[in-house]
């Protein structure tokens, strides 16, 4: 069998875009607009010096990993780089917890010993938040690794970004992933920019969902800014991945509008590029078009979903700048256990 | 002139093997590439090829003969034109251990490591209480690792092997021997030759509760991996807040080994030691290797296991029961004395028990401390010994700079300087990688030589 024959076997076919239901389409709004609102609350506090170091805002990818956390089922983790409130917000996590992460005080996720890019839930079965590009990849693997050792019907969501797809250990993953057929997919959120190196300057091939070719993992290139697709393209491999297939590439294509971290000018686009993803394919704006057109949600009823998400965000505001920076005696505790 | 056909040497550690099999008959025929015979070592059964073309003579060694040295003649071959007439009663070749380059002085030998003098430091005064009558066993530390992680595995199913070859080749050093006839691929998995990744899916298993124990080759290429050893494996819990940790085990042989070269050869005890998140050990004997090993597998913690290749066939009693722990981070006074301290891990330590004897031989009575752990480093006992003795010597095979001794003369200088009667001495490696000319190696390490010299010398002696 060549690898082109047996790339061809039954891979999930991607199909004309479904159409959400009343509930879809208004819960992933509602998801999306928490993201959405809670990083610009994010980029503010920065701004405002409540918030230090890194930090990299989802926006504008908010439709990968609320469309995907639509397929997933219960027990199954996420884990993802380092671009990584919009996962926790999805998987659950409390918005108050994951600011006051941001901020470093006691009440975030990790005591305020993590940050942005470090944070765990073992209750939500979300595994981090890494730093370091390209790690999280065949730890992602060791959790699918475990479902499949434990026998259960759980897969792994593996997050990285098209940076992070060039790195050796992705291949190293890839390898045994497809080798001991692993119930893992491989989210390939491709923002088209590594910090500033634009994929086209980075990487030899350009058509992500390809790389696994020579693993023979199937893959497919998805329109990242539609959360319908994103959806559609989780149940396929979801079904796919927990019948014991193995892995599956998903390349989300997908944009970020703000810089790669708060400190980047990101002069390596233009404004108008930008501006234009924007216009023509905010992952929120089309589904709130959608729900006016077809009369799902009025304005009016948006506006007061609107005005929830923003109390909540405010609130988990509030909290990050007032809740106590940790106790000094925090310094050295959980470094054994 | 007859040729002898010597016992040779199939890896850099190999002082002798066993016979096991000849695939020729005197009267053979062979030519250069026949199979001629299977030896095994303790680490491999490898067959062996004629170099020479001709008529087999006489077999020398029968095929079963256990503990036949390197270099030994083990059968006679006559070329072509050679008569059975020129044949003389084979003198035993000079010894020379596996791999050790000739040298033109024959009286001195290279490459040699002078183990096996050395008495290996007694059981009894282990840290468990062994109940009365308790069985000892003459056990190998390979036998002993084994033995440990086997038993781990039959008490808890979250446990799993996993690196390169210990499946279907049954360890590259033996260690994992038998482990897939009774555990099954499930949970004795092959991995391929990809440190990073492996290492990496070790931790990610951890982290979802499982009990990986990964296996690197050698210390050495566990180098491709230490972003996910400490990134991953160390931190995570820190970075978590206490929510998530990585009970693994990461374990393979670590040190100088002979004749491997520069990138081969290594020890990286104070590369890990320095790390928060980590546990570390480095067993000298079987004992505390089966029961230090069985500890890393049980505690929460990643624990990092620096074996040494050539301990692996070091045979030492080890207790036959069935909770045989060591605990992590408690050095062992395993000789006592009162004129200099000295401190050691790992091989290194039947370095400083060999000059504890010479030294003896001269009225001067050495303590010698097995610091078995590094992290956590259990300082008091050395400070305890130093506060008797007022002189210490560390002994380590690794390089000067940031080493274990380096950190263990600043604890004493800072905690102990009253006690002290001559500034701290070290014993190390040389500053150089490690070179592979048998006799530059040589040059690079430490030896008991040395260790009598910096005794004395801390002693003004």
């Amino acid at each position: 069998m060549t690898a082109a024959d047996s790339l061809a076997r039954s891979i999930p076919a991607a199909g004309p875009v479904p159409v959400f239901t009343r509930e879809e389409e208004r819960s992933a709004y509602r998801e999306m607009l928490l993201i959405r609102r809670f990083e610009e609350k994010a980029g503010q506090l920065y701004g405002m010096g409540f918030i230090g170091g890194f930090c990299h805002l989802y926006i504008g990818q908010e439709a990968v990993v609320v469309g995907l956390q639509m397929a997933a089922i219960p027990g199954d983790q996420v884990i993802t780089t380092y671009r990584d409130h919009g996962h926790m917000l999805a998987c659950g996590m409390s918005a108050s917890g994951v600011m006051a992460e941001l901020t470093g005080r006691r009440g975030g996720l990790s005591k305020g010993k993590g940050g942005s890019m470090h944070m765990f839930s073992k209750e939500k079965h979300f595994y981090g938040g890494h730093g370091i590009v390209g790690a999280s990849v065949p730890l992602g693997a060791g959790l699918a690794f475990a479902n499949k050792y434990r026998g259960n019907n759980n897969l792994c969501w593996c997050y990285f970004g098209d940076g992070a797809a060039n790195q050796g250990q992705v291949y190293e993953t890839f390898n045994m992933a497809e080798l001991w057929k692993l119930p893992i997919v491989f989210v390939i959120e491709n923002n088209r920019y590594a910090m500033g190196t634009s994929i086209e300057r980075a990487s030899s091939t350009t058509n992500l969902s390809a790389r696994g070719s020579s693993f023979d993992i199937p893959g497919e290139q998805v329109d990242g800014m539609d959360v319908r697709a994103v959806k559609a393209a989780g149940d396929r491999v979801a079904k796919w991945a927990r019948e014991g297939n193995g892995p599956f590439i998903l390349e989300m294509l997908t944009y970020r509008y703000r810089g790669h971290s708060m400190s980047d000018p990101a002069k390596y686009r233009s404004k108008e590029e930008v501006q234009a993803m924007r216009e023509q394919h905010d992952p929120i704006e089309q589904v709130k078009a959608r729900m006016i057109n077809a009369n799902i949600a009025t304005e009016e009823e948006l506006k007061v979903m609107d005005k929830e998400v923003r109390e909540i965000v405010n609130r988990a505001a509030e909290f990050a700048q007032n809740d106590p920076e940790p106790d000094s005696s925090e310094l050295t505790t959980d470094i054994l256990l | 002139m007859p040729t002898h056909i010597l016992m040779p040497a199939l890896s850099p550690t190999m002082e002798e093997g066993k016979l096991a099999k000849w695939f020729i008959r005197e009267g053979d025929t062979v030519t250069s590439g026949s199979v001629i015979a299977e030896i095994e070592t303790d680490k491999a059964t490898m067959e062996v090829e004629a170099v020479d073309e001709g008529l087999i003579h006489q077999i020398l060694v029968l095929a079963g003969t256990e503990n036949v040295k390197v270099n030994t003649p083990i059968a006679v071959l006559l070329k072509d034109g050679e008569g059975a007439a020129a044949v003389t009663h084979p003198q035993p070749a000079p010894t020379r251990k596996a791999g050790a380059a000739l040298v033109s002085s024959p009286a001195q030998p290279v490459g040699t490591f002078e183990v096996a003098a050395v008495a290996l430091p007694p059981v009894a005064a282990a840290d468990m209480q062994l109940p009365a009558g308790t069985e000892m066993v003459q056990t190998t530390m390979r036998e002993a690792l084994r033995d440990a992680m086997a038993e781990e595995m039959r008490r808890d199913g979250d446990v799993f092997l996993m690196g390169e070859e210990v499946g279907q080749y049954q360890g590259a050093y033996k260690i994992s021997q038998g482990l897939l006839d009774e555990f099954g691929p499930k949970r004795v998995i092959d991995t391929p030759i990809t440190e990073q990744g492996f290492a990496g899916i070790g931790v990610g298993a951890a982290m979802s509760g499982l009990k990986p124990i990964v296996e690197f080759m050698t210390w050495n290429f566990a180098m491709q991996a230490i972003d996910q050893i400490i990134n991953s494996a160390a931190k995570t819990l820190y970075m978590s807040g206490g929510q998530m940790g990585s009970p693994i085990v990461f374990r393979g042989p670590n040190g100088a080994a002979a004749r491997v070269g520069a990138q081969h050869s290594q020890c990286f005890s104070a590369w890990y030691a320095h790390c928060p998140g980590l546990k570390v050990v480095a067993p000298a004997n079987p004992a505390d290797a089966k029961g230090l090993m069985k500890s890393a597998i049980r505690d929460p913690n990643p624990v990092l296991v620096l074996e040494n290749e050539l301990l692996y066939g070091i045979a030492g009693l080890v207790p036959k029961i069935d909770d045989w722990l060591v605990p992590i981070g408690k050095a062992k006074v395993v000789r006592e004395g009162r004129h200099v301290t000295l401190v050691s891990f790992s091989r290194a330590l039947l370095y400083a028990l060999e000059a504890a004897e010479r030294l003896a031989e001269d009225g001067i009575e050495a303590e010698v401390i097995d610091l078995r752990s590094l992290r956590p480093l259990d300082i008091e006992t050395v400070l305890a010994s130093v506060r008797k003795t007022n002189r210490i010597v560390t002994v380590e095979e690794a390089w000067p700079v940031c080493s274990v001794g380096s950190e263990i003369c600043a604890q004493v200088a800072i905690h102990a300087f009253d006690y002290l009667d001559a500034p701290p001495a070290k014993v190390t490696g040389v500053d150089v990688p490690m070179p592979y000319a048998a006799n530059l190696e040589k040059l690079a390490l430490p030896n008991a030589g040395h260790v009598v010299a910096a005794a004395k010398a801390v002693l003004y002696a």
